[in-house]
């Protein structure tokens, strides 16, 4: 049975509208609405499909509905599942943008975001130091030192570090598969 | 205003286009190109907005560009912001999601990669180097981010309620 697009874009519309912490959190829940509940795709194409759009670039809440969309019902499917991820999100935030700067020069909104700023950094240093304790290795540190360096001491711009970093691991890649190349001929 | 929409959607396009690793690993992207490139936002704004972007529901990097759009142009804006952050990621998807089993093979894909993880990590704290100072407002603010890491890595509070915490502090302690 083929999904209906309507579904699909409720589905996506219900996860985009009430999973808080950003787009990994609701990985488990396409899960369970799409391998489990509906069971229109299998447990292992699943995890392809993470894997696949982990290792794009963009947004993965949105490339993994598009994906999905795109997997049962093609284009008017992605454009469905796109619309239904985003749309909770986009409206959410237009309503608070417009109503805040009215409040903020109010003291009290002052002093509250002198607190919340305080805890971004800390939400933002702490997913710093996740995926830190996922690279310590020498070469994981040396990168990620190298990044850090360009960027904050030497004020280059991202996107020349961002392509700078994928040639350098793509060069560690080639050398090293030369080398086990080299090995099982020896 | 139309050259503003246009520069908008193309920044946008760029961040989108190079944003692996998620929402966090994009932010030095968004604060270089929105705080000074363009001066869209200030950082002080742009820590707020960021906060306002955790404590609501979706992906932040939408929930950041759906904001910054709608502060330079309305509804538009907003709609373009979004748009161009995801226009290159989603075609993509929707040309490999017909190739995926060559794309998983695909000797370029594994190999950035090397390179690109790492690059998460330095481009995290970038970030966290950029906006700190901007955070720090006296010892209080110091006393504050110990206190709320300890919360978060420690006892394992959820993201939101660091948040939440964090607000009424700031409101007792600035008041």
């Amino acid at each position: 049975m083929q999904i209906s697009l309507w579904r699909l874009f409720t589905s996506f519309l219900k996860i985009g509208a009430f999973t808080f912490g950003g787009g990994y959190a609701m990985i488990p829940l396409f899960e369970r609405e799409f391998v489990h509940r509906y069971k229109y795709i299998k447990e292992e194409e699943f995890h392809d499909i993470l894997v696949i759009c982990q290792s794009l670039p963009g947004v993965i809440a949105v490339n993994f509905a598009v994906y999905i969309g795109t997997t049962l019902r093609g284009k008017k499917g992605a454009l469905a599942s796109g619309i239904g991820v985003t749309l909770p999100s986009f409206i959410i935030i237009m309503v608070i943008a417009a109503f805040l700067y009215q409040y903020v020069t109010h003291e009290a909104v002052v002093a509250i975001f002198q607190g919340v700023r305080v805890a971004v950094v800390v939400l933002i240093f702490s997913a710093g130091v996740k995926f830190l304790k996922q690279n310590l290795h020498f070469r994981g540190i040396f990168l990620a030192f190298l990044t850090f360096t360009l960027i904050a001491v030497f004020y280059v711009h991202p996107f020349f570090v961002i392509g700078l970093l994928g040639i350098l691991g793509y060069l560690i890649y080639i050398v090293g598969e030369v080398n086990t190349h080299a090995d099982d001929n020896a | 205003m139309l050259m503003t929409m246009l520069s908008m959607f193309l920044t946008f396009l760029g961040i989108g286009a190079v944003a692996f690793g998620g929402g966090y690993a994009m932010l030095p992207l968004f604060e270089r190109m929105i705080v000074d490139t363009h001066g869209w936002l200030d950082t002080s704004q742009f820590l707020d907005m960021l906060a306002i972007a955790q404590v609501t529901p979706g992906p932040i990097s939408i929930n950041s560009a759906t904001f910054i759009g709608f502060q330079i142009n309305s509804v538009i804006g907003a709609a373009v912001a979004t748009t161009g952050l995801v226009f290159v990621p989603v075609i993509l998807v929707s040309l490999i999601s017909t190739n995926a089993e060559r794309f998983k093979k695909s000797k370029f894909a594994q190999g950035i990669f090397i390179g690109l993880r790492p690059a998460f990590v330095g481009l995290i704290f970038a970030s966290v180097y950029s906006v700190a100072f901007d955070a720090y407002v006296d010892i209080y603010s110091a006393i504050l981010f110990v206190v709320l890491l300890i919360l978060l890595r420690g006892f394992k509070l959820h993201p939101i309620l660091i948040i939440l915490i964090a607000a009424v502090s700031g409101y007792i302690i600035y008041i």
